[in-house]
């Protein structure tokens, strides 16, 4: 065990895989050290280093491509059906546009359209979200668009520990996984295991119990709603907060459990409102859980806006503690803080 | 200070290597009431469990000094136990100078960090603690459990010697790799990691599957083991709850954990959502599945005990210490122990009397290890 960044545990997660399967590859822009570099050491490891290292240790499982999404995203589900397991790492979801054939009408659907005998088991590695002032084609959080898919898996780590645990369980994973990476939690620290472990898909995390309302919170949003809750709970009002980590498949027992208890619901999500998880959880859990609730359920997200390039627009455009703290009052029919 | 003044400070405990800070449940006896060493006190909650925090001396509880759903770091002070005959003022101005000159430790600084030995090409990751000069003594936990079930008691033990927890194969920190996983390998294991760290002999106490491992190792080597404590221990008797064991394994998800840790207390509130989530991280490394299975095939085929050690020829003091609400080993068990043997079946506690009952455990293990003047 050991106290490690959340960029780490990706990066660990990748090694001790690569060492464990040597059918598992990894490739991206710059996930060696661009190419033409000598990809030593000391080389790039991607946009943000995350596969810093990596390539010393293993150099025939790590490669550098083009800048050609459709071709080494298409290259990755070809891989992935002949037998490697493949890690690609498409730098920003924002440029995802230019792929997406290769995964929703291809890797999405082999499983499918070969009668179930074929596997894609492969990985999209993606960084998303606000908070590093790169505007509005850099900072989107765009994971409803791959949960709206069926055949893809869609993953959102919001700890360290979780990090590492769900990148070894997608790339044990025998379908594809687009697995989302918080670039403003890269360097947030945590507890992980110094050795291999997996989390299972599908399962979501109970990260504070209480009584009073459920706050449902994806990625970054988790610390925003834990700060939230330490403020709320001086005010005797106690929060229950469930991370879903996983988005397809979706736990919903767990949420709808928690909610049954409560009788309150607030989603948090960095994304925009529109067909997004927040209005897909609201709407699960006004259907199946409609006579335990005591309020109406509330979503605290994003506006539906591109995420703005102005520093000041940019913090406001991103839920924060306090509105939050807001959605939750609003529950328990407390006047909200103005 | 409190030799001087006359006053004893009830402080937060610290249980466990992460704990830096704890809450105050519900103090368990009124101000002003009179209190024997070793009574419970105060109800805490850390992360991991709640316990109660005993008086560290007799004297009457003068102050209840942290209120009831207070968070304290550990240290801080929860209460201030002295004779009735200590003026009041004293009182205040003992607590009115804590609180102001009272500094947190910061998180993680000092406090012994679990290490690591090489024990027959196997890492094995052990907790020491203590330096005194009495024999060492070695805590081994049982199947599925790790050096954290003797998170209340491997301090309380070290202050007159060193006291070495360590990780059984397959569990913990230590390699994932069981061998052949029986009783005899293990044995060998704690053989040789007492050679490793260069352990002539020891007092050698075991819980549960651990207790097995401790009496066989007294019958194979009588020469290096100078007193046995078996708790909840294994290997006296066929029977064990194999449907626990079957449970343990299988869980994978929070709620089958939960249920299945249920069984190890008597009291079902002390298996908090830590202590689940810490079991379950623990099942999810790599290699762990396999390393329990294995060894509960060698263990406890069928839901019985292979091994019943014959312990009939073992002189060494022994102490036998049983909960009667134990629900994985009968307490009936108990009675299968050599006649010297002092035999103490606690009331009101399950599988983890070191954990449940960890005081009166506690007591009971000093009273044993004084009562052999080593």
């Amino acid at each position: 065990m050991a106290r490690i960044t959340y960029m780490q545990a990706i990066n660990d997660a990748l090694a001790q895989e690569m060492e464990r399967d040597e059918t598992v590859v990894v490739f991206g822009e710059d996930n060696v050290g661009g190419t033409g570099s000598p990809g030593e050491m000391d080389a790039w490891g991607g946009v943000m280093g995350v596969t810093k290292g990596l390539y010393g240790k293993f150099p025939n499982q790590i490669f550098d491509t083009p800048i050609s999404e459709s071709a080494f995203i298409g290259a990755a589900a070809g891989a992935a059906c002949s037998g490697l397991r493949p890690v690609a790492e498409l730098m920003f979801v924002d440029f995802m546009g230019v792929c997406f054939d290769q995964i929703f009408n291809q890797a999405a659907k082999f499983k499918y359209m070969f009668g179930g005998k074929a596997k894609t088991p492969m990985v999209i590695r993606t960084m998303y979200g606000a908070g590093i002032r790169a505007a509005s084609q850099h900072s989107q959080a765009l994971y409803p668009l791959f949960t709206h898919i069926p055949g893809l898996k869609v993953v959102v780590p919001s700890t360290p520990y979780d990090a590492k645990g769900l990148m070894i369980a997608s790339i044990r994973d025998d379908d594809p996984v687009i697995f989302f990476e918080n670039k403003v939690l890269y360097a947030v620290e945590g507890e992980v295991p110094d050795e291999a472990y997996a989390i299972p898909l599908g399962e979501a995390e109970i990260v504070r119990e209480g009584d009073d309302v459920t706050i449902v919170a994806i990625g970054r949003m988790v610390s925003m709603a834990e700060q939230a809750a330490a403020d709320l709970s001086s005010d005797g009002i106690e929060v229950e907060i469930v991370d879903p980590r996983t988005l397809s498949p979706l736990d919903t027992d767990t949420i709808y459990e928690s909610v049954e208890n409560t009788g309150r619901l607030v989603v948090v999500d960095e994304a925009n409102p529109r067909c997004s998880m927040a209005s897909d959880i609201a709407s699960l859990v006004a259907q199946n859980c409609f006579e335990h609730l005591k309020a109406a359920p509330q979503m605290v997200t994003a506006p539906h806006a591109p995420p703005p390039f102005s520093p000041s627009l940019e913090d406001l455009y991103v839920p924060d503690p306090e509105k939050v703290a807001d959605a939750v009052r609003k529950t328990v029919g407390q006047g909200v803080a103005s | 200070m409190s030799e001087a003044t006359g006053l004893t400070k009830l402080g937060m405990p610290k249980w466990g290597l992460s704990m830096t800070e704890g809450t105050v449940v519900q103090w368990l006896v009124e101000e002003g009431a009179e209190l024997g060493k070793g009574d419970e006190v105060v109800e805490v909650e850390s992360e991991k469990i709640n316990n109660a925090v005993e008086s560290p001396a007799p004297g009457v509880l003068r102050r209840q000094v942290a209120k009831e759903g207070e968070v304290l770091p550990v240290g801080g002070l929860l209460g201030v136990i002295a004779d009735a005959s200590v003026p009041d003022e004293d009182i205040d101005a003992y607590v009115q100078e804590f609180q102001a000159t009272f500094v947190p430790e910061e998180e993680e600084a000092g406090g012994p960090e679990p290490e690591t030995v090489e024990v027959g090409g196997k890492n094995i990751q052990y907790l020491k603690m203590g330096e005194g000069e009495g024999v060492p003594l070695l805590l081994l936990h049982g199947f599925g459990g790790d050096i954290n079930i003797w998170v209340f008691n491997q301090e309380a033990l070290a202050a007159e010697r060193t006291v070495y927890a360590i990780d059984l194969p397959g569990h913990g920190g230590s390699t994932k790799d069981v061998g052949e996983g029986d009783l005899v390998s293990l044995v060998d294991v704690v053989e040789g990691f007492m050679d490793a760290m260069g352990i002539e002999k020891a007092h050698v106490f075991g819980h549960s599957m651990g207790g097995a491992i401790a009496g066989s190792l007294a019958i194979k080597h009588p020469e290096r083991v100078q007193s046995l404590a078996l708790i909840a221990s294994a290997g006296l008797g066929e029977e064990i709850n194999g449907e626990y064991i079957e449970s343990f394994i299988a869980a994978n998800r929070r709620k089958e954990m939960k249920s299945a840790l249920g069984l190890l207390f008597a009291d079902q509130d002390l298996v908090n959502r830590q202590l689940v989530n810490d079991v379950i991280k623990f099942k999810r490394l790599d290699g762990v599945d396999e390393a329990l299975r294995k060894t509960a095939n060698k263990l406890f085929p069928g839901g019985k005990q292979a091994d019943v050690p014959d312990l009939s020829n073992v002189e060494v003091p022994m102490l036998v210490v049983w909960g009667r609400e134990d629900q994985i080993v009968p307490v009936s068990h108990s009675e299968n122990v050599p006649g010297h043997a002092r035999v103490e079946i606690l009331d009101d506690t399950g599988h983890m009397p070191q954990m449940e009952a960890a005081g009166q455990v506690n007591r009971l293990i000093g009273e044993f290890l004084d009562s052999q003047d080593d």
